[in-house]
């Protein structure tokens, strides 16, 4: 018999189910009093450097309808491209930036909104800089393993053409589900990014 | 900054499996883009033990209102390892559970099973240096869902554990030794290998109970182990 490798086998991934927003984000579920606040539920402290953005969206199904029991997190570098992360070797993240954010989609419109700002460029593992962008994961109901995803920003056009994760997308057509167009109105800059989970214009999701 | 081991996607559920009706219009269709981990994913958020209540650990008085949530007094207590074997220390884990009827406390559940007042059903807590954790809750009940005619999920704990990277990131479900209806489960069928399914299966640890209050109950958690760069320079946390 061949030896052994002395390797564990990683615990297998589970559906969040429907009632993920208990464990997630209780206060929002209506569950007070346990917690002072739901994690993740703020990103930006008053003194944060960088663009404040808001970014907005929906999880759409196969048959394009909203998921309207999703959870999402997001995971960015603050303005300068450092991340607020013990693992972080390249230099101390602004500490008025969490870098990670929580919001459930909502119950009625399936939106989800994230007030955080605008990413820097990180390098990629060869020193080339990556375009800005904000890694998304999501579970909901239905999902059995989370969904792992990135948001790229529409005005970073330059940026985007020569990121090298972009460059790894074969199918060029696919490239645009990434990429959040931006607005702008009363409330300030907005971005939008709709995840499309099947089907046409199916979402372009890693394993990473 | 080493990268991880890539994920065994045959020993995680796919995600389209028909006998859980709702994979089937949430499951993308095209391949999975693979890349090599970056600094993006390489990092992740930490949460430190001042971020936490004294009873955020103890299902049984964390929503107390008038007294203890009726059921069965467990103890869930394990370790937070990597794939090398090594202790996570300082990882968040967060659960939510049903009450001992088998009742979740939110708005879209409509079981009739009823609430139990003194019962919120979420809790969290932070690994120690050594990667253990513990919590108090009562055990949770059975309940029917509406997949197939008469599907009803096992007994279970749901978990989200953040390890020191965001590519660590997962979310699973507790099950119970001995609960015959894990086998029945098409929520537990998603895993296609049956010894990957027992792997969220606790153990009842007689060892670790309160006499005369508590029953307690093993679960151990490997999150991705991180690649060590043999012949290169080897970074910090190797």
């Amino acid at each position: 018999m061949v030896q052994k490798l002395d390797m564990l086998k990683e615990t297998p991934s589970q559906t969040a189910g429907p009632y993920v927003h208990i464990g997630l984000t209780p206060n929002w579920c209506g569950i007070d009093g346990v917690y002072p606040e739901d994690l993740g539920r703020v990103m930006v402290g008053p003194q944060a450097e960088g663009e404040r953005i808001t970014v907005t969206g929906r999880v759409l199904d196969g048959s394009g309808t909203p998921l309207k029991d999703a959870l999402i997190e997001i995971w960015q570098a603050d303005a300068a491209g450092l991340h607020n992360s013990p693992v972080e070797r390249r230099g101390a993240a602004d500490p008025h930036f969490s870098g990670w954010g929580r919001q459930p989609t909502d119950g009625v419109t399936g939106e989800f909104r994230f007030e955080t700002i605008k990413p820097g460029r990180v390098p990629y593992k060869d020193g080339r800089l990556q375009a800005p962008h904000i890694t998304f994961w999501i579970v909901a109901r239905g999902i059995n393993i989370g969904l792992h995803t990135r948001m790229y920003f529409a005005d970073e056009e330059a940026a985007n053409a020569e990121c090298p994760v972009l460059a790894r997308v074969e199918h060029k057509v696919r490239v645009p589900t990434l990429i959040a167009p931006r607005s702008e109105g009363k409330d300030g800059v907005a971005y939008t990014f709709d995840i499309r989970l099947q089907g046409e214009k199916e979402t372009v999701f890693f394993d990473v | 900054m080493g990268s991880f081991y890539q994920r065994d996607r045959a020993w995680h559920p796919p995600a389209f499996t028909p006998q859980y009706k709702t994979s089937v219009l949430r499951s993308p269709q095209h391949a999975l883009l693979s890349m090599e981990g970056t600094v993006s994913e390489m990092t992740g958020p930490r949460f430190g033990h001042g971020q936490l209540g004294p009873l955020d650990n103890d299902l049984i008085h964390n929503f107390s209102r008038d007294g203890e949530p009726i059921g069965q007094r467990i103890i869930v207590h394990g370790r937070i390892l990597d794939e090398n074997g090594r202790p996570v220390p300082g990882a968040l884990l967060e659960f939510w559970q049903a009450n001992a009827g088998g009742r979740y406390r939110h708005k879209r559940e409509a079981y009739l099973a009823p609430l139990d007042p003194n019962f919120g059903g979420c809790g969290r807590t932070i690994t120690d240096d050594d990667g253990r954790y513990w919590f108090r809750t009562i055990r949770p009940g059975a309940y029917p869902w509406p997949n197939g005619v008469n599907d009803w999920r096992p007994a279970h704990i749901h978990f989200s554990i953040f390890g020191h990277a965001f590519t660590q990131r997962l979310i699973t479900q507790m099950y119970f030794e001995g609960d015959p209806m894990i086998w029945q489960c098409p929520i537990v069928s998603t895993i296609p290998d049956r010894a990957a399914a027992e792997q969220l299966i606790a153990a009842l640890d007689r060892n670790n109970t309160l006499p005369m209050d508590a029953l307690a109950y093993k679960f151990d958690i490997v999150l991705r182990g991180r690649r060590s760069t043999l012949f290169e320079n080897r970074m910090e946390g190797n």
